[in-house]
């Protein structure tokens, strides 16, 4: 049987981290323990990964074309505000 | 020196430029849609209160001090206006034993069903624009108060300390609905994406 030592992080716990880790949130402490269950654990490596492609997949999320109706009838709006003034 | 764009584009609407609305409105508005999509219940509720927004910043456009950036301000007034038409609040939120992921750990916390290996396929399986708009369409699954962090923080870049004022969340909640709502995405990414 493996012995866990008392300040290893298991998987659990280090994925409950990953947020933090990434916002650069964590103690000094808790970071080390987090990089060191990672050199050791390809999952949670692969987990981390995921995540970060996951951010990355958001951040190339197009803003959806403006219907040219839509603009002309915010337009039109904005005449009628300014007429009101 | 470098001007903002949107700053220069406020300077003429305050001169009364049409043009420089219209210009800020094709920049903006279906970004505003999108994320009012995540405080109010139905597109179309998003759609009048985004219009009601656009009436704010033509009224308030003499009060924006530029202490923000134009988006922020445009939000800031999003959000308030999202809020008289009934937004849904983010809830305060706690990482714990609700999570999903739970059932995939063994009784001592090691990965039992480990993730689905996907995150070095995107690039040759994938186009990237692909799974963009996967997690796009992945957004109407996640609790409003996941979906307004994420869509702030991930597609639109807004800084974490701006989200929180925004939002009016503390920090480590901000910080739990990023985690949740990544987490929640991820899930979905590895239906799709994973090998098995």
């Amino acid at each position: 049987m493996m012995i866990r030592r008392r300040n290893q992080l298991v998987c659990k716990q280090a994925v409950t981290l990953m947020t933090d880790y990434l916002e650069g949130a964590l103690t000094k402490r808790d970071r080390s323990r987090l990089e060191t269950h990672l050199a050791g654990c390809p999952h949670c490596t692969e987990y981390l990964a995921q995540i970060r492609k996951t951010i990355e997949a958001a951040g190339h999320i197009e803003p959806d074309d403006l219907d040219p109706e839509v603009l002309d009838d915010l337009v039109a709006l904005y005449r009628q505000w300014q007429a009101e003034q | 020196m470098v001007t903002d764009p949107d700053e220069d584009l406020l300077g003429a609407l305050r001169a009364g430029d049409e043009k420089a609305f219209a210009d800020l409105v094709g920049r903006y508005h279906t970004r505003m849609v999108r994320f009012a999509e995540s405080l109010v219940p139905t597109r179309s509720i998003a759609e009048e209160v985004v219009q009601d927004t656009w009436l704010g910043v033509v009224r308030g456009i003499h009060g924006f001090e530029g202490r923000s950036s134009v988006r922020t301000w445009l939000f800031h007034i999003l959000i308030n206006r999202a809020k008289t038409a009934g937004a849904r609040e983010p809830r305060n939120e706690r990482l714990g034993d609700g999570d999903s992921l739970d059932r995939r750990f063994d009784a001592a916390g090691a990965w039992s069903r480990p993730p689905e290996p996907w995150a070095d396929v995107i690039d040759s399986r994938f186009e990237a624009t692909q799974v963009a708009l996967r997690v796009k369409q992945c957004l109407p699954q996640l609790p409003p108060g996941q979906r307004q962090v994420l869509v702030l923080r991930d597609i639109e870049g807004v800084d974490a300390a701006e989200v929180c004022e925004l939002l009016g969340v503390s920090t480590g909640n901000q910080r739990v609905l990023l985690h949740r709502a990544r987490s929640h995405v991820r899930s979905i990414l590895e239906k799709d994406l994973g090998r098995s």
